[in-house]
């Protein structure tokens, strides 16, 4: 386990991953679950635990919308979805683990694309 | 000359391990009049008492300073030593070393340093101690019941037992409260009702329980042993001692369409009515906001079917007054409104429903007359979720953050009750954690699991979605299996947290009582004293105090009202002499104190004074009744002439202590 990794994420996600009561009201919330690997009360206890490592390896970091229903709805207060971005704010943080590069933009653009769009993605997938 | 023991006692380990207890008993045997200062392991045991019994005789004590945990906890048992050796016990003081300094202190330079502090500050006080005298006051034989639930019922039940009168005051038409409502009860699954209702009848018919139904406490004064308590008796419109129970206006009430509190709103009843036939006192009430006569005049059925001439339109609040030596509330709970709750429909599909309104539901007597369907369409339901702690154990507004401690039991009841009814209906109860401590408690949830196949999962709700075709989508959980469920429901049922009746707080302010941040009574002793409350003469009965279910209510109902017989049994009790009194020549009459005053104990008199040149003149100023007087302290705060004094905590007793721990 590493510490550094895990105070780090606590400290970004300003959440106290100690508070859940393990009811899973946040995976049974979200509207992404399928599409993850892990779930949002496997993010939280993961990092409880201070198994991060798969966490950073696994596409689930991006599929999270961060519509905050599971923040909207988690009875203890713990916030799941800035569990997440903490996660994968240490992930893209990492030397080299741009998910979005520059280069890659100009075939992305379409006519309906919003610019804001494009200045979202590169915020979360880009350091 | 003063003649001072000082007696540090070491709790064990308690004191000692943080405070060196010998450098406390040293330091403070150099402080004026003190003759003897030492320490002892255990100073509340017998040989510890015997220690300080024998100072006071050998060296002829005229004060003593204990330092040892707080006053609460042993003040007591040193003045009852002291007044055995001899001693006035209100010569005796306490520093509190423990839960003021050793248990808050890590560092033992410092927490000894502050021990001596503490240990000065007493000795400093007890130089104007005053030998006071504690005077008695009679005990009124009757006691006053707040609410007429299954706690309120028993508690007057057992009281009236041991020969004395008490009153049960309900604010609603009819005793009974949440019990009454209930089908079933665990873990012996016995019908509610039917044991219930013979104690509602026994309750009435008992030549020494009078029953103020529909009715509300307004006022509180007075002191153990002697409250003086004023009672509104709402108007019913209808003459109490009339009403025969026939019920025939019921049936002719034409304004058919009132939403039935019995029945959680899930059918109507008539602006007339009787709340179920079983119901005590067997009374008919009008409900004002809903009776045509009463709203416009018009009407006047229920008056003219009546044999009896029971119904007065014209009847108004009444308000009695009557004494009582001891109080017990035992004013209950409600489910929490769940119209916060968006994400499970409540509020928008008939068909999620609390649990209590599946009691209703599933009831004889209920609106569908025993038949589980479901309210929108009166369908027979084949799949039915239940989640659990909706509400409770939540660190949000919306909720509660305690266990509501009775849902995982009656959840578990209605699966099983489902099942052995419906064998064609599949039951879902999502839990966080079951929790089924108690007598046959375990063994009855695990019997819905492996006898009647509830299918329990551990994980929440997320959603429950109304779909057009009238079923519910409710996504959820299934954290063993990892994995998202999507299940087809004809019916969800939400186990809603309970909170304290709304009641219940303004009533704590007539009763100068404490509650916890949620509203529930505090009792004076979390482990020792779980049924008195802090304030003398008031005793807790029921949910009012915290969650709990049928068997635990009625022990504590018992509980409560075996120490409000021990009270009513004594003819006077001791007062406490710490009163406040006023100096009369520094009174210059300006009602502050009166003002200030929380039970009513100063009154001011006129007097006659001599004058310094002789002539008498004659002056407005305070006097405190001793009885009533609590030694609260706060008309000494509000004089502004410094004329209000308070026996034992003088104004010059705390300001040496401010002296001793300044200097």
């Amino acid at each position: 386990m590493n510490k550094n990794e895990k105070d780090w994420i606590d400290i970004t996600s300003g959440v106290n991953v100690r508070k859940c009561m393990r009811c899973g009201k946040c995976s049974a919330t979200c509207p992404s679950y399928d599409e993850m690997e892990y779930h949002p009360h496997q993010f939280v206890y993961m990092v409880e635990k201070g198994d991060i490592e798969p966490l950073l390896n696994s596409k689930s970091l991006y599929k999270c919308l961060t519509c905050f229903a599971c923040v909207e709805r988690c009875p203890r207060g713990v916030e799941p979805a800035k569990v997440i971005e903490a996660v994968r704010l240490t992930a893209v943080r990492k030397q080299g683990n741009n998910h979005l590069l520059p280069d890659q933009i100009p075939d992305m653009l379409d006519d309906d694309l919003p610019q804001q769009a494009i200045v979202t993605a590169f915020r979360k997938y880009t350091k | 000359m003063q003649r001072i023991g000082v007696f540090v006692c070491h709790c064990g380990t308690n004191i000692a391990a943080t405070v060196d207890v010998k450098a406390v008993a040293e330091a403070l045997s150099h402080e004026p009049g003190v003759v003897v200062s030492q320490d002892y392991q255990y100073m509340c045991s017998e040989s510890g008492q015997e220690l300080v019994k024998n100072a006071i005789k050998e060296h002829g004590l005229t004060g003593v300073v204990i330092c040892s945990c707080s006053p609460r906890m042993h003040e007591n048992t040193f003045r009852k030593a002291a007044a055995s050796a001899g001693l006035n016990p209100y010569l005796v003081e306490i520093a509190n070393i423990r839960e003021q300094c050793s248990w808050i202190h890590k560092d033992i330079a410092s927490a000894t340093d502050k021990a001596i502090i503490l240990g000065k500050a007493a000795v400093a006080k007890v130089h104007l101690n005053a030998p006071l005298t504690a005077g008695e006051s009679p005990v009124v034989k009757r006691a006053l019941v707040i609410g007429g639930g299954i706690a309120g019922i028993q508690t007057a039940l057992d009281i009236a037992e041991a020969g004395f009168d008490v009153d049960i005051v309900e604010k609603e038409p009819t005793i009974g409260g949440k019990m009454a409502q209930i089908d079933k009860t665990f873990p012996t699954l016995d019908c509610a009702a039917c044991i219930l209702t013979p104690k509602m009848v026994e309750a009435s018919q008992n030549e020494h329980i009078t029953i103020h139904s529909f009715s509300e406490v307004s006022d509180v004064k007075g002191f153990v042993g002697n409250f003086t308590v004023t009672i509104k008796k709402k108007a019913r419109y209808v003459d109490e001692t009339k009403c025969t129970g026939c019920g025939l206006c019921t049936e002719k009430c034409p304004m058919k369409k009132v939403p039935n509190e019995f029945n959680m709103g899930l059918d109507n009843r008539t602006a007339v009515y009787i709340p179920f036939a079983q119901a005590v006192p067997k009374v008919a009430t009008i409900d004002p906001n809903y009776c045509m006569m009463l709203k416009n005049g018009k009407c006047g059925v229920c008056s003219k079917v009546c044999s009896v001439g029971a119904i007065d339109y014209k009847q108004t609040d009444k308000f009695i007054e009557q004494k009582y030596g001891a109080i017990v509330v035992a004013t209950g709970f409600n489910p929490i409104k769940l119209d916060k709750y968006d994400e499970f429909a409540y509020s928008c599909c008939p068909d999620v429903v609390t649990s209590l309104e599946l009691e209703r539901l599933m009831n004889a007597a209920g609106p569908n007359g025993g038949t589980l369907l479901r309210p929108s369409d009166k369908t027979h339901p084949h799949t039915i979720v239940f989640v659990q702690c909706v509400g409770s154990r939540c660190d949000d507004e919306k909720g509660k953050p305690y266990c509501s401690k009775i849902c995982c039991m009656y959840t578990a009841k209605h699966a099983m009750l489902i099942r052995e009814k419906y064998p064609d209906t599949e039951v879902y109860v999502f839990y966080i954690d079951v929790r089924t401590p108690g007598k046959n408690f375990d063994e009855f949830y695990r019997r819905a699991v492996e006898q009647y196949n509830v299918h329990y999962i551990k994980g929440m709700v997320g959603k429950v979605t109304p779909k057009a075709d009238g079923k519910i989508d409710v996504q959820a959980s299934d954290l063993l299996a990892n994995e998202q469920l999507h299940i087809n429901a004809d019916m969800v049922v939400l186990a809603a947290a309970i909170e304290p009746d709304k009641t219940a707080r303004p009533l704590a302010t007539m009763l100068t009582t404490q509650m916890d941040t949620n509203d529930f009574f505090t009792e004076a002793h979390p482990k020792l004293r779980p049924v008195e409350s802090a304030t003398a003469g008031i005793f807790l009965s029921g949910a009012c105090q915290g969650p709990k279910d049928i068997p635990e209510t009625v022990a504590q109902a018992s509980a409560a009202a075996a120490k409000a017989i021990g009270l009513l049994c004594k003819n006077s009790i001791t007062c406490n002499p710490c009163v406040a009194h006023s100096d009369e020549l520094m009174c210059n009459g300006c009602s502050a104190c009166e003002k200030v005053c929380p039970y009513g104990a100063i009154t001011y008199q006129d007097k006659e004074f001599r004058m310094p040149d002789r002539s008498t003149a004659i002056r407005r100023v305070a006097s405190v009744n001793p009885a009533v007087c609590q030694g609260c302290g706060a008309c000494t705060v509000a004089c502004p002439s410094g004329a209000m004094d308070l026996n034992g905590f003088s104004n010059s007793q705390i300001m040496a202590e401010v002296d001793a721990i300044c200097k």
